[in-house]
């Protein structure tokens, strides 16, 4: 007698108000979505620069010990970056090719802060594949990339090769005529 | 596994007492003794045990090595050469899992032109193909982040040039670079989870190879002709005649094995790896692992970053397709000529590509670059041209066998795996 009334009451519930239970399957569902989503995150996140990583920031460097014409590459963030003392002919020509044929157009002067046109600081990553190009290879008195023949001229600008962009150029600030901070 | 009716007779009390509890020698018995061959396999076909053999060898020498290496991008280097020089037999240890990783690729890509030639991935094949096609993609990753562990100069570039394939595609590139990485270049961070990666991936790929010869025993082995198996006729059991033949493969194989790790062992390597690696100094000419080299080859064939890169993985994404792709009824190109053809050519592509990997694109193929002429953007008379004569046949060969599968006219095939052998000497 028991059974048979507790049998069809909830039938007839269900027939009368089919939603309420579509409407748990559908927030259970999503609930255990959102659940496993929940759990997940951390362990895709994790693989992301940690606190440590992100404090190193910013270095600072002593240009005093940059000669004309010569470069030295600084370690910035696990990246190479090229502090280069340019030479007045070099200069020249790289305001010369400012209106060349140029895959990533961009004047000299946007690439080096005012007034310090002999200081070009680079990041040294290949913008093709990341790796490093090496000074005075190539035909444009800049850098060629060993890998695949990328070539950049005095201005870091890409020429010639597979290289889509310029060299990147880091964020850096003068803080005063022989101290830069570079990020 | 194949759904035939089980030979297994337990001998003693305890067989018969496990076979009611966990039937696994049955599943042994069925599946390596008594399953039923096609008398017909010839030798392409041992490469399934020489490379279940490598699987081995890389996993057993790995945990070992595991237990002297040091993950740590200060450490990495000098553990290797500890290792090499004061770990008892390390040096031989290592140089198996080295010239393993070598041979292994080896095995696979005879392994699968094999399944091309005989057709091994047409229908009910289907997802024994796929499944090694998973294989094949879980091998490269392994490998690749297996030469990244020494962590000498072209473990470093190769480790640069591959991670930052993914910077090439647009918004989502640099995130994805840089999660993988850890940091904003390859550092301790990519170092560390290399090897954690490096450790899992084997044992991922030995799950695979379980779904692969589960997906092998449902429909069995294909065979030379691609004839199905009519009658108890056509197939042989397993042990004692495919065990041995597979046992003296291996042993052939095994030969070679050893004229690399005990003659040469660093014959398939680079000099610059022992070199410790630098990030601020990229190595003059850097090239991945000859295995690497054909894909390399397309990468660097396509002027445009993201299409190049979208070739490299496209070359083996349509492997996914290829049971699709060259539907003719005929499996076995044994009886088609003009696909034979094809394939020929197909194999001497990809080692011409694997060439071209090797060699720098602007290099002249003939003389010191007083010959040829300019197109486009370089010389003809150069490996860029050539590798981009190559990628386009890689790539129109798959074409070729959609068309063929339309209009090739067969060879008459036979009716059964038994009639070639009893009429002719050779199918």
């Amino acid at each position: 007698m028991a059974n048979t009334v507790l049998d069809t009451t909830p039938h007839e519930a269900g027939h009368g108000d089919p939603s309420r239970r579509d409407f748990i399957h559908i927030a259970a569902a999503a609930g255990a979505v959102g659940a496993l989503g929940a759990a997940v995150w951390p362990l895709v996140d994790q693989m992301n620069p940690s606190g440590d990583v992100l404090a190193l920031a910013s270095i600072e460097f002593d240009l005093s010990k940059v000669m004309e014409g010569q470069q030295v590459v600084v370690k910035w963030q696990g990246k190479p970056v090229f502090v280069r003392y340019r030479t007045a002919k070099e200069i020249a020509e790289a305001v010369k090719d400012d209106n060349a044929s140029l895959k990533d157009p961009a004047t000299d002067a946007s690439r080096h802060k005012d007034g310090k046109a002999q200081w070009l600081i680079l990041v040294g990553v290949c913008t093709h594949l990341g790796c490093v190009p090496n000074f005075g290879g190539g035909s444009f008195g800049g850098w060629l990339c060993p890998c695949h023949g990328s070539i950049y001229d005095t201005s870091g600008r890409i020429r010639s090769g597979p290289a889509p962009r310029n060299l990147d150029l880091p964020e850096y600030a003068f803080l005063s005529d022989t101290k830069v901070k570079i990020g | 596994m194949s759904g035939q009716h089980s030979t297994y007779e337990p001998k003693t009390g305890f067989t018969r007492w496990l076979d009611s509890r966990l039937p696994i020698i049955r599943l042994g018995w069925d599946s390596f003794i008594d399953f039923p061959t096609p008398k017909n396999l010839n030798y392409w076909w041992t490469f399934g045990g020489v490379l279940a053999m490598c699987l081995g060898i890389q996993i057993a020498t790995g945990v070992v090595l595991a237990m002297h290496y040091t993950p740590d991008a200060g450490l990495a280097f000098n553990s290797v050469e500890h290792i090499m020089r004061d770990v008892n037999h390390g040096w031989m240890i290592r140089y198996i899992h080295a010239t393993g990783a070598s041979m292994f690729f080896l095995a696979v890509y005879i392994h699968m032109l094999r399944g091309v030639y005989y057709g091994s991935h047409k229908a009910p094949r289907e997802i024994l193909w796929i499944l090694g096609c998973v294989i094949y993609l879980l091998m490269m990753a392994t490998g690749f982040m297996g030469y990244v562990l020494p962590w000498g100069q072209m473990s470093y570039y190769g480790a640069v040039v591959i991670t930052n394939l993914f910077g090439a595609f647009p918004i989502i590139g640099k995130g994805v670079t840089t999660w993988l990485w850890g940091g904003f270049a390859v550092d301790n961070p990519t170092l560390n989870r290399f090897f954690s990666l490096h450790y899992l991936l084997p044992f991922m790929i030995a799950g695979v190879v379980v779904l692969h010869i589960w997906a092998l025993h449902v429909p069995g082995n294909n065979n030379p002709t691609g004839v199905n198996v009519k009658s108890k006729e056509d197939t042989i059991p397993f042990h004692p005649y495919y065990t041995v033949k597979d046992g003296f493969a291996m042993v052939c194989f095994l030969i070679l094995f050893a004229v690399f790790v005990f003659f040469m062992p660093d014959a398939l390597g680079h000099a610059d790896n022992y070199v410790p690696a630098n990030p601020l100094q990229t190595p003059a000419h850097i090239v991945p692992e000859w295995y690497f080299l054909p894909f390399y080859a397309i990468l660097r064939a396509v002027p445009d970053k993201l299409t190049g890169v979208l070739a490299m993985f496209g070359a083996v994404g349509v492997l996914f397709a290829l049971p699709w792709i060259d539907h003719s009824k005929v499996r076995s190109m044994r009886y088609r000529p003009a696909a034979k053809l094809f394939f020929i050519i197909f194999v001497l592509v990809c080692v011409g590509l694997g060439f071209c990997g090797a060699n720098p694109p602007d290099k002249p193929l003939f003389g010191d670059g007083g010959i040829g002429f300019t197109l486009g953007d370089a010389n003809l008379n150069s490996f860029v041209w050539l590798s981009r004569f190559l990628t386009a046949y890689y790539f129109a060969f798959f074409g070729i066998l959609f068309v063929l599968g339309f209009v090739e006219k067969p060879l008459p095939v036979p009716d059964s795996i038994s009639t070639p052998a009893l009429s002719e000497k050779k199918g």
